[in-house]
């Protein structure tokens, strides 16, 4: 650790400090642009209100325990069930008129969904955010003697890298990911299979938004529940599915939590850079590799 | 309907619009009225891309914004700073200037419009449709955050207090009324240029191009910089609108650079009706209406133009003037007719 | 073109013959609270003010002058140019004569350089920042209950000769920040410590500390100073505890904490933080009585020092008013600083030439616990600091031109 020190200039605690806070950042914006790869890479939407959708997760967890009384533990799968029916309710009521247009009307449709959820939530609740306070069994945390770890955050690392891979096996190894990924890539063959296609689409926008949701309950204890939460996070997102490349899975995931652990490097030795800095590498990937690190080619 | 009618019906409809313009700040408050004239210059700087060349920016606050602080910031101060990357923080070299005269102010404010236009064009044509806009949005968003940390910029408290001035050094703007026909004037230049950009042969190269690019490429456009130069025309006249903001409310903030104005541009282009000359300015005024009416009450707004959002890509996706135009073209039964088939078809859906 | 310039200038100077004779301006005394009702501020004044200030409209009679008394309210959303904008309207087509509360100091600075420009009263009672009785002075403007100068000399001061004298600040990035980090500085440094680093968190919208707080921690500072408000503070202190700050042996110094955030966090985590308040409602009779009204009104909740303040400067506005038989701005300035404020909210309390009111503050602690015996008994009264000694002298050196 000495030598850490003597190297960089920087304590290591900080060092640490940060590149967990970093890899903490990394395992929201991993969750949220595998939602957003997913549904860009089997719908072709863009959808603008999925940081909306993450933020109503967080409430429906803050409202089952105030309301219903039911705790964190249960919420993790009751929330992303509630949102993403409703989710769904929203692709079959109306993104469904919109395949056959210009996909920008998709992302036009998704930004006013984005701006009246928030509006809503922002009326009820204010702004200024709501307490909710990690499950009794999470709190608390570790002295690894180079830098103090709460447990609470040390268990979102642990659960969004199961959720992305468990989502990474069900859409690339099981028959349900075949048939979505086929569904999507030529919807009348499969549907003269039998498939029901118009269905596989709503599951695959429900499925995304779910694991928005998720993310969303995730963060309610830490970052505080909060209608302002989505948009905050919504734009560094979709700056890291262009990095990733729009449509890989893998890709948006690995990118990430790779892009989070830079943000928490760059508040080390470059605090005044570390609101830029994924739009930095977003440029720099542009002018390389359009289609971003893991996308196919256009 | 023979061309010579169209043109005098045109000609007819300018007018009016011209004479109300005139006549407006003794009936209605002149700042309102300033504030939609901004708007309107804004989402018809936008509509020139987005309705004649088809590229949906979505970061067009960026260059509305940044030529309101430099021309706060200039009209101010003076001074000028240039960042450069230094280690551990950003070094600043300093151009020593007097507070400029507002002519010139506006004049800085575009041209920096134009050269952020040509850098974030640059990056951004290489992509097409949605990714486009998806890059502008993330760019435009890494200038909010160069605002935010900027010394000049003041972060959350913004450019206050900023002064009018005297125009050519001789007219003085903190009178409300002149400074309503100056906005109207240079609103009116703009929007001529906009028409000759349109109306020249530039112009048709362009709708060609976004007719169908791999043929006007065949015939040897360089489609690529056809689009740069339209980018750059576009987000220039989006910074004159953010600079004549900047000084009829003299304040500058980081809300004029957030993605949120980004997205009130495009509401009011598709509200109004996107690819129609008139569209941009109408809706500009009723979104401009709306916050006015409903500033008091935050989170309204967003909720209500989120509806009209919705509203309008569902089922009135022409916008309000591209309806009145379809309804002249077609009469009312040849309307009904036609939205009773788009119903019949919409009962397909597949993804594309 | 012509006529119309014609019918024009008629009309302007019908209506300046107008206002002439007119002792009250659009035959209404109308007062703009405006202040932040859905953000970090709301619950410090928000709907609350607008609630203190219809009282005290209430209590003198609903009538100044003959003229009616009438309060609106706006939420400004701590955005200047929100807050801009309907202060012009306010001013320009609706005839109101002042506009109260205005917390956020970047918000206050913006009112503060339009009331001057347009010759309105400005009488703030919920941002913090000394600017606006320094630099920013205006012959119109009035800080009536507190500000970044005497919570540094206050707070700051006296954890340093307590022992605190290494510190870290975490300040929010906007006006009230940087002069409350500025403020408690010097205070800091002129009662013998040292200002080891600061890192500034964005305003509004920052949830999370948790990068901030691990860079107070890692500095090794006696002291982590939070220089921010409302919601800010509350999540900061208790992220705090999360990180194990308190426990590592760091001392916590909220530089600006009021009623409602002690509420928010409740005394297990808040017990023992030492605070400078303007006014506290279990300080004596007069304001226990003053505060039960209120909290009949407000649902429950006691009020903070910038509600109690609303209603006594709104209450002092209209006596000046009355006393001075019209509503022109300059005017009621000039009486408003002749007259004393003798009420609940402030004894012996004198507004100076530069607009600051100068009354007592108090230093007071959070109660353990076991030590409270109900909801909103919070605070235990340390000492009262004198108006003389709680605020910064006014010297033409500060930067006030209204000073000679």
């Amino acid at each position: 650790m000495e030598q850490i020190w003597a190297i960089l200039g920087i304590p290591p605690q900080a060092l640490f400090g940060q590149l967990m806070v970093g890899l903490i950042n990394g395992a929201f914006y991993a969750m949220l642009s595998l939602g957003l790869a997913l549904i860009f890479g089997m719908l072709n939407i863009i959808n603008f209100a999925h940081g909306a959708l993450y933020m109503m997760g967080a409430f429906a967890a803050y409202l089952l325990l105030e309301h219903a009384g039911i705790g964190y533990w249960p919420a993790l799968i009751v929330a992303p069930l509630i949102v993403g029916a409703f989710g769904m309710i929203i692709e079959r009521v109306a993104l469904k008129q919109l395949y056959k247009l210009d996909h920008l009307y998709g992302l036009l449709l998704t930004f006013g969904l984005a701006l009246i959820l928030e509006g809503v939530f922002r009326e009820l609740y204010g702004s200024s955010g709501l307490p909710y306070s990690p499950p009794p069994g999470l709190t608390g945390g570790f002295n690894l003697g180079f830098m103090y770890l709460p447990v609470y955050r040390g268990w979102v690392i642990v659960a969004s890298v199961v959720v992305c891979l468990a989502t990474w096996l069900l859409i690339e190894k099981t028959r349900l990911g075949a048939y979505l990924r086929a569904a999507t890539e030529n919807p009348e063959l499969v549907q003269a299979f039998g498939v029901n296609v118009p269905a596989m689409i709503t599951l695959t926008y429900g499925l995304g938004v779910a694991l928005a949701a998720f993310a969303g309950v995730l963060a309610a204890p830490i970052y505080s529940v909060n209608p302002l939460m989505g948009s905050n996070l919504i734009i560094i997102v979709f700056a890291v599915v262009v990095i990733g490349g729009m449509g890989s899975i893998l890709g948006s995931v690995i990118t990430g939590f790779m892009l989070g652990m830079l943000e928490g490097l760059t508040k080390v030795f470059y605090p005044e850079a570390s609101n830029t800095v994924i739009f930095v590498v977003m440029a720099i990937v542009l002018l390389i590799k359009p289609q971003g690190l893991f996308g196919r080619a256009n | 309907m023979t061309r010579k009618s169209n043109g005098t019906a045109t000609l007819v409809v300018y007018v009016v619009l011209v004479a109300l313009a005139i006549a407006g700040p003794f009936f209605l408050y002149p700042q309102f009225l300033m504030r939609a004239l901004c708007l309107a210059l804004f989402a018809s700087a936008f509509n020139l891309l987005l309705g004649y060349v088809g590229l949906l920016s979505f970061g067009h606050a960026a260059f509305f914004g940044f030529a309101a602080y430099v021309t706060g910031h200039l009209a101010k101060v003076g001074t000028v700073y240039l960042p450069y990357p230094w280690y551990p923080r950003l070094g600043w070299w300093e151009i020593p200037l007097p507070p400029l005269p507002p002519e010139l102010a506006i004049l800085s404010g575009a041209f920096a419009a134009a050269l952020l236009g040509l850098a974030v064009g640059g990056l951004a044509i290489r992509r097409q449709g949605i990714y486009f806009a998806m890059v502008t949005l993330a760019l435009a968003q890494m200038l909010y955050f160069f605002c935010l940390q900027a010394p000049f910029t003041h972060g959350e408290d913004g450019i206050q207090a900023i002064p009018r001035g005297l125009l050519f050094g001789f007219i003085d703007l903190n009178d409300s009324l002149t400074m309503y026909y100056f906005v109207l004037v240079n609103f009116i230049i703009c929007f001529l240029i906009i028409q000759r950009t349109i109306h020249s042969p530039f112009g048709q190269t362009l709708k060609a191009i976004r007719e169908n690019e791999p043929r006007a490429i065949s015939l040897g456009y360089n489609a690529d910089r056809y689009k740069l130069l339209a980018f750059v025309i576009s987000a220039g006249l989006a910074g004159v609108a953010g600079s004549l903001f900047a000084l009829v409310f003299q304040i500058a903030t980081l809300n004029n650079v957030h993605w949120h104005t980004s997205g009130e541009v495009v509401l009011m282009t598709l509200l109004g009706g996107m690819g129609t000359v008139l569209g941009p300015m109408v809706g500009a005024f009723l979104v401009a209406g709306i916050q006015q009416y409903l500033a008091a009450f935050g989170a309204l707004v967003s909720i209500f133009q989120g509806i009209i959002f919705v509203f309008c890509v569902l089922l009135f996706r022409r916008g309000i003037v591209g309806e009145i135009i379809a309804l002249r073209r077609r009469g009312i039964v040849g309307e009904i007719i036609a939205l009773r088939r788009r119903w019949a078809k919409s009962d397909e859906a597949r993804p594309a | 073109m012509k006529k119309l310039t014609l019918l024009a200038a008629a009309c302007a100077l019908a209506a300046g013959f107008g206002s002439a004779q007119a002792q009250v301006s659009g035959d209404v005394v109308k007062i703009g609270v405006l202040n932040d009702q859905s953000g970090p501020y709301a619950d410090l004044g928000g709907k609350g003010a607008v609630t203190a200030a219809q009282m005290a409209a209430d209590d003198f009679g609903g009538k100044v002058l003959g003229k009616p008394i009438e309060i609106v309210g706006a939420d400004h959303q701590n955005k200047p140019d929100i807050a801009s904008n309907i202060v012009n309207q306010w001013l320009d087509t609706e005839n109101v004569d002042v506009v109260a509360d205005v917390p956020t100091s970047s918000v206050a600075l913006a009112v503060q350089e339009i009331t001057k420009n347009k010759n309105r009263i400005h009488l703030n009672s919920g941002a913090a920042s000394s600017d606006l009785t320094a630099s920013k002075c205006s012959p119109t403007g009035i800080h009536y209950a507190y500000d970044t100068y005497a919570l540094a000399k206050g707070t700051g001061g006296t954890l340093v000769k307590e022992g605190g004298d290494s510190w870290y600040f975490i300040t929010a990035d906007y006006a009230f920040g940087h002069a409350l980090e500025k403020d408690t500085t010097a205070a800091v440094i002129a009662n013998g410590g040292k200002v080891l680093g600061a890192v500034r968190h964005p305003f509004p919208g920052t949830t999370d500390f948790s990068s901030f707080l691990l860079q107070a921690q890692s500095s090794g500072a006696k002291v982590v100073g939070f220089a921010n408000a409302g919601a800010d503070t509350i999540n900061s202190i208790k992220q705090a505890g999360e990180f194990g700050l308190v426990a590592g042996g760091q001392k916590l110094a909220g530089l600006l904490v009021f009623l409602s955030d002690v509420h928010s966090l409740g005394l297990k985590t808040a017990q023992g933080l030492v605070i400078t308040d303007g006014w506290y409602w279990d300080r004596d009779d007069e304001s226990r009585a003053w505060a039960k009204k209120f909290a009949e009104k407000n649902g429950g909740k006691m009020p903070t020092m910038v509600q109690a303040s609303v209603y006594s400067s709104v209450t002092h506005y209209l006596k000046a008013v009355d006393a001075a038989k019209t509503d022109e701005a300059k005017a009621v300035v000039a009486k408003m600083r002749e007259l004393p404020i003798n009420d609940f909210f402030a004894k012996n309390g004198k507004i100076r030439e530069d607009g600051r009111m100068v009354h007592d503050m108090l230093l007071v602690q959070v109660k353990k616990p076991e030590e409270s015996k109900g909801p909103y008994d919070y605070f235990k009264i340390l000492k009262v600091i004198p108006g003389e000694e709680a605020f910064r002298p006014m010297k033409a050196e500060f930067g006030c031109p209204l000073v000679k």
